[in-house]
């Protein structure tokens, strides 16, 4: 297994640099070839408490979700593929090379093609991608201002919410920008599991309206929902302390619905020296269905029934050219109802009478566009026990000029 | 759900055509531009001001919105736009725009480009390798867009040919009568040192004959650092300059700290359209130019 992962990698890694030396000749040789751009992240954290026996209380995690290793780590190293396909279609590529547990693992993050201008303002896109819920949900996560993932996307969607499947977007062709989405996903990844009505197992729509007020303003405002079939979720992330065998599982009906804001300024519009950014976010998730719980050899199933709400709200300013600093909060609350409460504790799904939050605070400073470095503290009160968090963080980007959306 | 979005879109596409051709100009220079060449038929949507910083300009929801119905695009491209325009046009989506159709013109494109690198190294500051893509600020490049452009307007708006080429024609002869006041006015500049901000005049001074010492940035697209600017006082007992000459949208201490440790003056050139009260228009923007480094020159 890790020897076909290793071969994987060499050969991928080669065609990066095979690319890049024939780019030093000539630019014009590789007219053709994909822009390529190669995203290195690492980080240093130090956690008071003991990284493992991290959860976050009513919520049957899965994805991603969980602090990562303490100490010093690479994080998700990405290699994205981009370019026009042709004069109709633009094709995008991500692998993200993690270690998970030992092992170095290569996971196909996107793999997308997007129509380029069918006409009316219509834009359909196929393949894996991350969804258009959200407002940080289709920014890649080295994009993201802080280090980690606001605790709602945590918890609803193991950090992120990406899906195989199809995605009509609408722009309406007003000066107010308006824009509606539909997706049809496969439905297979956390949250939802199972693939459910032959592979079409879960659905999502969403509405995002912005503009400007004079040239110091922009917004934007987006309404979603997501929903799903789920068939035997896998709740990944919950253990009590690493130690016990035990598999929760979840199937019913699931959907999520949002609101997210976004305001940017910078005066008159040049963020050369300062700028300020505040974001939100709100989530609430409605789930029914059964639970069931495999623990020391028994086997039980019980009836649940709950809403999982969570926010958070982030504020970034830039004070000088290449430094800014970042305050965030984060909160969560459950109101799950399980007929069985062995069933729930070990699901995860009991709350523990606890209100889950976290406050953040970070500094970054970007050398180029290229490069950015972050130290980050987390006051984190996900579970009982406080825990003081400090993240120190790398993003550097190698290769194709990013470009950013809003 | 889906038969309703459909029914809007069917429903929109029964509009008749706008009479004006809409144009999303990247920055004011080329809304100029087209506003010169196309006059009434032309309907031009400037995406940023002199105040603005084109390399860093945020993919906001408004200049979506507003791309998704252009019939030309145009902008300076040599990799100027590259950290915001691949978004817009990606988001837009209008086909009509997209590079390689009539409706996308990448001005910079139809002319013969500055520093292009010859090594690819970031080390090497921000470089863009299709070479240095200020190209409007030599008034003999500006002409040869103006050409390129006046065709390109023609091809996106057949019915109206004959009106864009009498305009061109027109443009142009005004233009050369311009550009031979220009060139006898600011003939003492020539041979003039000069230290710039960032790589935003290396055409004008291609043009005017001007010598650049030095730059504030110690790599392209790395701001001014404190031990940079304390070399550069060194670099400067040995061969002095005349003046500093930044853009109004770059910061104005790092010019100051050194025009006061040296005794240069620091001249804020409009840049762009809009970039001074007087820099009205192309012409009006290249009168001040001229005028302002004249007034600091010997």
């Amino acid at each position: 297994m890790n020897r076909v992962i290793n071969a994987r990698l060499a050969s991928v890694l080669g065609l990066f640099f095979t690319t890049a030396v024939s780019a030093q000749g000539s630019i014009i040789s590789n007219a053709f070839n994909p822009a390529i751009s190669l995203i290195l992240d690492g980080r240093f954290a130090s956690f008071e408490n003991d990284a493992e026996g991290y959860e976050l209380p009513g919520f049957m995690s899965g994805g991603e979700a969980g602090l990562g290793a303490e100490g010093f780590s690479v994080g998700h190293s990405e290699l994205v593929f981009s370019a026009n396909i042709d004069d109709q279609y633009y094709g995008q590529f991500t692998a993200a090379i993690a270690d998970h547990g030992g092992e170095t693992e290569v996971e196909l993050e996107e793999a997308f093609i997007q129509t380029l201008g069918l006409g009316a303002g219509v834009t359909v896109k196929a393949g894996r991608f991350f969804s258009g819920i959200g407002y940080l949900n289709e920014q890649h996560m080295h994009a993201w201002d802080f280090a980690d993932a606001p605790l709602v996307y945590r918890g609803l969607f193991g950090d992120q919410l990406r899906d195989d499947g199809v995605q009509v977007r609408w722009l309406a062709p007003t000066d107010v920008f308006l824009e509606l989405g539909a997706e049809a996903l496969r439905g297979e990844r956390f949250p939802a599991g199972g693939a459910a009505n032959d592979g079409k197992g879960a659905f999502a729509a969403f509405a995002k309206i912005g503009g400007d007020l004079g040239a110091s303003h922009s917004w934007r405002l987006g309404l979603s929902h997501w929903r799903a079939d789920v068939v035997d979720r896998e709740a990944g992330g919950h253990s009590h302390g690493g130690a016990a065998e035990e598999h929760a599982s979840f199937t019913g009906d699931s959907a999520v619905s949002g609101i997210d804001f976004v305001w940017k300024w910078a005066p008159g519009g040049n963020a050369t020296e300062h700028s300020f950014k505040f974001q939100a976010e709100y989530f609430l998730r409605d789930e029914e269905g059964d639970v069931t719980v495999i623990a020391h050899g028994a086997t039980d199933e019980g009836r649940y029934d709950g809403t999982q709400t969570g926010w958070y709200a982030q504020a970034v300013y830039q004070f000088m050219p290449r430094w800014r600093v970042g305050l965030r909060y984060d909160a969560l609350e459950v109101d799950n109802d399980v007929d069985d409460a062995h069933v729930a504790e070990h699901a995860g799904l009991d709350a523990e009478g606890h209100t889950p939050e976290r406050w953040s605070a970070m500094v970054d400073f970007a050398n180029s566009e290229y490069s950015r470095l972050r130290l980050q503290f987390n006051r984190d009160e996900s579970y009982a026990d406080a825990d003081n968090q400090v993240l120190l963080q790398y993003t550097m980007s190698l290769g194709a000029h990013g470009a950013h959306p809003f | 759900m889906k038969q309703w979005m459909l029914g809007i879109v069917f429903g929109l596409c029964a509009f008749p055509a706008q009479a004006a051709v809409n144009v999303f100009a990247c920055e004011p220079e080329w809304a100029a531009l087209v506003a010169e060449l196309g006059g009434a038929r032309v309907s031009v949507y400037a995406a940023t001001t002199a105040q603005q910083d084109p390399h860093h300009i945020e993919a906001r929801p408004s200049l979506i919105a507003k791309l998704r119905r252009a019939d030309l695009l145009v902008c300076t491209g040599a990799g100027l736009e590259v950290g915001w325009l691949p978004v817009l046009l990606r988001q837009s989506a209008n086909g009509r725009v997209q590079p390689g159709r009539p409706g996308y013109f990448m001005a910079a494109e139809t002319v013969e480009r500055l520093e292009v690198p010859t090594v690819a190294d970031r080390a090497l500051g921000d470089l863009h390798m299709e070479g240095n893509p200020h190209v409007h600020t030599d008034p003999r490049r500006l002409l040869r867009i103006a050409e390129a452009l006046g065709e390109r307007l023609v091809a996106v708006d057949a019915a109206n040919g004959d009106h864009y080429r009498a305009r061109l024609g027109d443009f142009r002869a005004r233009w050369q009568q311009a550009m031979d006041d220009w060139s006898r006015q600011a003939a003492p500049l020539r041979g003039m040192r000069v230290i710039s901000h960032h790589q935003d005049w290396v055409y004008l001074y291609d043009w005017l004959g001007l010598v650049e010492v030095a730059r504030l940035e110690p790599k392209p697209g790395i701001p001014p650092s404190a031990a940079h600017l304390s070399s550069l006082t060194a670099t400067l007992e040995a061969q002095p300059a005349r003046m500093v000459l930044r853009t109004p949208y770059q910061d104005a201490r790092p010019g100051q700290w050194l025009a006061s440790r040296t005794g240069m003056q620091v001249v804020v050139l409009p840049y762009t359209v809009g970039g001074s009260p007087e820099a009205g228009d192309l012409f009006a923007l290249f009168d001040d130019t001229v005028a302002r480094l004249l007034e600091a020159a010997p």
